[in-house]
């Protein structure tokens, strides 16, 4: 249900927010048209693993802020895509489809104070954020499957008391 | 041409690894409308395996088809990058870090992370197991609870300026500072 949220009424899009709300295309999209998000993550995994961000050592340096590495590629990143949506906004830029650019505004929740102080703890403990957990899995660190097998097992339990948590 | 290779083999410095991030949010969006969130696929492959009738998880996860590729993508870009990107020198590491580590029995300073805390064997241990399993399940419930991760509020969020994936950043960030600093000098005694 690509669209069908903006009907909604508030009360269901806090709890429903990303309830499959990622993809704004209308268009659907053959297997080999998919090829293209796994191209870019390709890049994204080298980079994962050449410039050690799904290393546990870079992690427990930033917080202890004994290494600059991990504050720069956060910060270089989010000044690159800062100024890579603006212009999208201010020209107008089309996909290559010809659609309208929709990026939905995130809807504040309390959940966004329990569940990030949550994964902050994680973060810290196994060393990755989703994605360089599947890094871990293609660099062939065994502890990956582990560790994907708890994520999973904990975003399942969220799920299951999504209504009885505070949001 | 020896020269760029063996510059590729030794580990990027972080302004190239923030610029090529930064640059996948408009690369997603122009390619193909999507907004950049990692921690969604979690919630689709729960919603593909185990829906078990839990609201939370009935929703077409097929449309979403396109992020699991992204990961898919991500697995094989580490492969490569381990198996043929990689030189055999060691990870350099903070001495105060590694000193710290030492007193607590990690010694296998090779690889990007200490097996004597993350592999299959280490998972018998006390800590091994509160930091692989306790430490993703944290991974998994608070990025959902959270509504997005480092990518889909930290790098997505921040980028399209929304205060509450500011909030959710701090936030983030907080609980890392109160684990390392507070928490994790802890576990780590429980050999």
């Amino acid at each position: 249900m690509p669209m069908s949220n903006h009907t909604q009424p508030l009360n269901d899009i806090k709890l429903d927010e990303t309830s499959a709300c990622i993809n704004h295309s209308e268009k659907k999209e053959s297997v080999f048209s998919l090829l293209k998000y796994a191209l870019i993550g390709m890049l994204f995994g080298i980079v994962f693993v050449k410039a050690e961000i799904i290393s546990w050592y870079r992690i427990q340096e930033m917080f202890l802020l004994q290494s600059f590495h991990m504050y720069g590629v956060i910060g270089t990143a989010v000044t690159v895509g800062i100024i890579s949506v603006a212009i999208i906004k201010k020209y107008n830029i089309k996909t290559i489809q010809g659609e309208k650019i929709i990026i939905i505004p995130k809807i504040f929740t309390k959940g966004h104070i329990y569940g990030s102080l949550l994964f902050g703890l994680g973060w810290a403990m196994t060393g990755a954020c989703p994605g360089p957990i599947f890094a871990q899995i293609g660099a062939g660190l065994m502890s990956g499957f582990v560790i994907l097998a708890s994520a999973l097992f904990g975003t399942w339990t969220y799920g299951f008391f999504q209504e009885k948590l505070p949001h | 041409m020896f020269e760029i290779i063996e510059s590729l083999k030794a580990p990027w410095p972080w302004y190239v690894a923030g610029a090529v991030i930064g640059l996948i949010v408009p690369a997603l969006l122009i390619i193909g409308n999507k907004t950049f969130g990692l921690s969604s696929n979690l919630r689709h492959i729960c919603a593909a395996c185990f829906p078990a009738n839990i609201k939370f998880f009935k929703y077409n996860w097929k449309n979403e088809l396109w992020n699991l590729f992204f990961v898919a993508g991500i697995m094989i870009g580490a492969f490569i990058a381990t198996h043929y990107l990689s030189n055999s020198n060691a990870i350099i590491i903070n001495e105060n870090l590694k000193s710290t580590l030492i007193n607590l029995g990690v010694t296998d300073f090779q690889h990007l992370m200490p097996s004597e805390l993350f592999s299959l064997n280490s998972l018998s241990s006390i800590r091994g197991f509160i930091l692989m399993v306790v430490g993703g399940f944290l991974v998994g419930f608070g990025t959902r609870y959270a509504n997005g991760c480092t990518s889909g509020h930290a790098i997505m969020g921040l980028s399209n300026l929304q205060w509450p994936s500011l909030v959710a950043t701090i936030c983030f960030m907080l609980g890392g500072f109160i684990m390392t600093n507070f928490i994790l000098p802890f576990i780590l005694q429980f050999n």
